[in-house]
């Protein structure tokens, strides 16, 4: 068991964003945390990263429980759903500012920026700022600069919600692709379910701040546990078809 | 991105062929707008040759009315040395103080949640709203000698009103929103996900400050400094009522023009007149230097 979230309750001015959460992840594992908007998802990311602290509840991460330590000490990578890319940073610096942190060699910095670069497949973008990349450009950035510091943990927050409709199922399978590639435990956060059934291997489904449903897409997709996950399953399939 | 946004907008519209629309309902192309126009440019060129050209070349053509020599004579008397003096130090300090204030109380209001947010905003610009005269009056009631504070500070020997630290405190206070004002938008605009992330990464606040932050707000920053020297040189109000008029003690330059010119040395108070008139327009240049960097 990697993560381990333990009777979570987070309320905001009386809002309760998270409602008695439990749910775990194995290492190695891909998992999407879906629902619609408000449902909290995100709320329990952020409490992973210790960007939100939780009223109660245990966060467990690798038989450590973290709720006191900070987010950057929880060997965490986030990628931010605008990516939030340092602006005024090129590429390369956004690489490599997580490693300059910790006060690493510059050979050592180079050396992990231009194998990143080279994963992304930008290793002739280096030098271009934020602002002159596409959405996907972009994404992949946000992705090597979370990867740098080798996290053990990989969150990623509506990874796909800022791309167009065209490319975002190509990334998709490249952000898959990835992930497998590098062997990190990963969770996302999405709203999609069509997203969450393509690119996951574990699907936590998030209602009203509780967690209603655990299991692989096919479990959720085909032996759906409430009222709520069949509707909202069906819901977005429906909406799917008609987009189509 | 807004230049892009901008861009990929004027694509769309011109690729549409709403350029062609355009053409007939363009207010700059009709005839009688067109008259429009030229008068509105009229008046306001009128309005401005009035209000400000005018007067600016009366104060220069006054100041050298006597002749050179006389305009010299009046810039490096004593007094205006020490008042040009004065004038310096109180904004040097005012800047430097409100520079500080400023970056700190707009990072906090920007990024933090906390109760009383809302009110700590709107007490800073209480400065804008208030007359600078009442803004004097405030700390002569506080550091006066009939004062709440006056029996400390008279027992501690501590002299602020009627003095040199009173007159920079009220130039602090008159001046003190213009570069949280200016930073606050930018702040706002640029959202907690870059200083999070960075945060996340293991980067201290310090870090996180030079790092991210300072480069978003640089040009804001600047532009607040330049408009928070401008009002400091200039302030008249709050400080007249808190200098007590010692001359070559503490009278600022705009203290000095008004007492030259209430003895009738026209002629001095137009050449003192003349110093500010010329940092004004050095400020301005600066200004509209940074705007055009900016872009």
């Amino acid at each position: 068991m990697y993560l381990e979230m333990k009777n979570i309750y987070k309320t905001f001015d009386g809002f309760h964003a998270s409602n008695d959460v439990n749910f775990s992840v194995e290492k190695g594992d891909l998992a999407a945390l879906l629902g619609p908007s408000g449902s909290g998802k995100t709320t329990i990311l952020r409490m992973i990263a210790g960007l939100d602290t939780p009223d109660s509840g245990d966060i467990i991460i690798n038989n450590v429980r973290v709720n006191s330590l900070p987010g950057s000490k929880r060997g965490i990578g986030f990628v931010f759903q605008n990516y939030a890319l340092f602006r005024y940073m090129t590429v390369a610096d956004n690489i490599a500012f997580g490693l300059e942190v910790q006060k690493k060699s510059k050979a050592e910095i180079k050396n992990r920026v231009d194998e990143l670069l080279e994963l992304i497949s930008m290793k002739d973008l280096g030098k271009r700022y934020p602002h002159q990349l596409s959405g996907g450009q972009r994404q992949r950035v946000a992705f090597a600069r979370a990867l740098a510091p080798n996290p053990l943990l990989l969150l990623l927050d509506e990874p796909f919600a800022a791309i167009d409709a065209k490319v975002r199922r190509e990334l998709r399978t490249w952000l898959k692709d990835m992930i497998e590639q590098v062997g990190i435990t990963s969770i996302f956060v999405t709203h999609d379910q069509e997203e969450a059934m393509e690119v996951a291997d574990t699907i936590i489904v998030t209602n009203q701040g509780c967690v209603e449903q655990i299991g692989t897409p096919e479990e959720i997709c085909f032996h759906p546990q409430t009222d709520f996950v069949a509707e909202f399953i069906d819901a977005s399939r429906y909406k799917m078809m008609t987009l189509q | 991105m807004a230049k892009e946004v901008k861009k990929n907008y004027e694509q769309d519209v011109v690729g549409d062929g709403i350029n062609s629309i355009q053409k007939v309902i363009d207010p700059h192309k009709s005839e009688s707008n067109h008259i429009v126009k030229n008068i509105l440019i009229g008046t306001c060129a009128l309005f401005l040759f009035i209000m400000l050209i005018l007067p600016l070349i009366v104060v220069i053509i006054n100041a050298f009315r006597d002749g050179w020599a006389a305009y010299q004579k009046a810039v490096f008397d004593e007094y205006t040395v020490k008042a040009l003096q004065l004038t310096l130090l109180a904004t040097v300090s005012a800047v430097a103080v409100n520079t500080v204030f400023g970056i700190v109380a707009s990072y906090l209001v920007s990024k933090f949640y906390f109760r009383g947010r809302q009110i700590l905003s709107a007490l800073i610009d209480i400065p804008f709203s208030i007359s600078p005269v009442i803004a004097g009056l405030i700390f002569i009631l506080t550091f006066g000698n009939v004062g709440w504070m006056g029996d400390f500070l008279k027992s501690h020997g501590i002299k602020i009103v009627f003095a040199v630290p009173g007159i920079i405190l009220a130039t602090i206070f008159v001046t003190f929103p213009f570069v949280f004002r200016e930073l606050l938008p930018v702040l706002n605009a640029q959202g907690k996900d870059e200083e999070e992330a960075a945060a996340l990464m293991g980067a201290n606040g310090f870090t996180i400050f030079r790092k991210i932050t300072f480069p978003h707000i640089k040009w804001a920053l600047l532009y607040g400094i330049v408009l928070c020297t401008a009002r400091a040189m200039g302030e008249f109000g709050a400080v007249s009522v808190i200098s007590g008029h010692l001359r070559g003690k503490t009278n600022t330059l705009p203290l000095h023009v008004e007492i030259l010119y209430n003895e009738f040395n026209t002629t001095a108070a137009f050449a003192v007149s003349s110093l500010l008139v010329i940092m004004a327009v050095l400020i301005l240049i600066a200004r509209n230097l940074i705007e055009w960097k900016n872009k």
